[in-house]
């Protein structure tokens, strides 16, 4: 069975460490949240200008004032800091946050990766996602393995215009998790019942399948 | 005015020289920290041709949006502008010329222009289309743009409270792009909730020191919530 948009936030949240500020791009990225391990405290980064975002408010909490990057209303955590845009992209860009994970509508063994823009369709543009992606050393990708067509979004290259080029060396989709390597994508975990055989079916890039691929496992949490 | 007093009395002499075919530099991120009222005025005055330089362009019938009713707005820089029809309309007509922009690399633009640096380069948006036609140089072996700094004829701004001196205080996120926008106007106007007597405000605890700052006014603001998102 592929992963359910709430077992691929499960997954990614595995990635967090004890200590690290991490960003959270719109949609699945954002769910991430949802199941930050006990015993570990990270720190959520909005780019507009939130370090330390908390829950939504409450009734009596709500604050016009006080918006996450997805323009939602939120709390400040205690111990959070709010700083200029330009402070914010200063973090982003000069390699202080220690994850980003974020969405894509294409990514390429070469770690290239295409998510603001399809052609002929209405552009409403990258907001701070190229900032993220080339200031980022550690960045998780997000999305389904194949369109619903069943075309790969896991390419030789990327079609469609780049949000960022060999800036991404870890992709998550609803088949596996695979990270990129020397101009290929390494399968390192399948999802629970998906077969490589049906992985492999749906990646057109390079694909390096190791001798024993774990089956990913969420019957703990 | 006299000395250091930035106050002006009224939004119109707030915006007292704006003209056709000018480039205004707005804060704010999505609705939070726009300059409502310093938009209102400008929708009011009629001018046209304007070079807008702002993360988003509003919503219909709110912010900048508003200056779309009437085409005002012939060209944009923005790094989003997905939540507004006539907008989407607009630039589906070529009727608005759209240069979409990295939000960092607006932030930095705006940054570096108050700060007399011409033009920087970022890793962001090399290899991509926002990268093409640019200047490209290597450093310690990775590849970076070279993005022009932006000044504006007016920048317009929100803030908390401002002494009369024009010192500002933001509001939580409400901050965002004002600072940097605040020090890119060659005339910059700054609209706040409350304006104190000097030496209310700490001195170490302000954000736009006044000398970036030409006028300030009071005024009353809808602070319109554009996705209201609460937990129960």
């Amino acid at each position: 069975m592929a992963l359910t948009r709430e077992q691929m936030a499960q997954r990614v949240a595995r990635e967090l460490q004890d200590g690290f500020y991490v960003n959270l791009g719109i949609g699945i990225p954002t769910l991430v949240a949802n199941y930050i391990p006990d015993g570990i405290d990270v720190m959520l980064q909005s780019e507009n200008g939130l370090l330390g975002m908390g829950r939504y408010p409450t009734e009596d909490e709500l604050d016009s004032d006080m918006i996450n990057a997805g323009k939602e209303t939120v709390t400040a955590r205690p111990g959070a800091a709010i700083f200029s845009s330009a402070e914010s992209f200063a973090m982003i860009r000069g390699g202080h946050v220690d994850l980003t994970v974020l969405g894509a509508f294409e990514v390429d063994q070469q770690g290239n990766i295409a998510s603001w823009m399809i052609p002929g369709k209405l552009i409403k543009g990258m907001g701070g996602a190229m900032d993220l992606v080339a200031g980022a050393e550690n960045i998780i990708c997000t999305m389904t393995h194949a369109s619903k067509h069943g075309e790969s979004k896991l390419l030789e290259k990327c079609e469609l215009p780049l949000t960022g080029a060999g800036c991404i060396n870890r992709v998550l989709t609803d088949l596996a998790y695979l990270e990129i390597k020397d101009g290929a994508f390494v399968l390192k975990e399948r999802a629970p019942g998906v077969s490589v055989e049906e992985i492999v079916e749906k990646t057109a890039g390079k694909l390096i399948v190791p001798d024993h691929v774990p089956e990913m496992t969420f019957d703990a949490e | 005015m006299a000395g250091f007093d930035k106050r002006v009395a009224s939004y119109e002499e707030a915006m007292e020289g704006i003209e056709s075919g000018m480039t205004v530099i707005a804060g704010g991120f999505g609705l939070c920290g726009i300059p409502e009222n310093l938009i209102a005025e400008i929708k009011r005055r009629g001018v046209n041709d304007l070079t807008v330089v702002s993360n988003n362009c509003g919503v219909d019938g709110f912010g900048l949006g508003i200056l779309l009713e009437d085409r005002q707005i012939s060209k944009i820089l923005a790094s989003y502008v997905g939540e507004n029809a006539l907008f989407e309309k607009q630039m589906l007509n070529d009727e608005i010329e759209v240069v979409l922009t990295p939000q960092g690399t607006l932030a930095e633009k705006m940054r570096a222009g108050g700060a007399g640096i011409p033009a920087f380069y970022t890793a962001t948006g090399y290899g991509t289309p926002i990268g093409d036609g640019k200047e490209v140089r290597e450093f310690n072996g990775r590849h970076y743009i070279l993005e022009e700094a932006i000044i504006g004829d007016f920048a317009i701004v929100k803030g908390w409270k401002a002494d009369r001196y024009g010192n500002v205080m933001y509001r939580h996120t409400a901050q965002n792009f004002n600072p940097m926008a605040a020090t890119a106007g060659k005339i910059t106007v700054v609209e706040v909730e409350e304006i104190v007597e000097p030496g209310e405000l700490e001195p170490s605890q302000i954000h736009t020191p006044g000398i970036y700052v030409d006028r300030i006014i009071q005024g009353t603001f809808e602070k319109r919530i554009e996705k209201r998102t609460v937990r129960s």
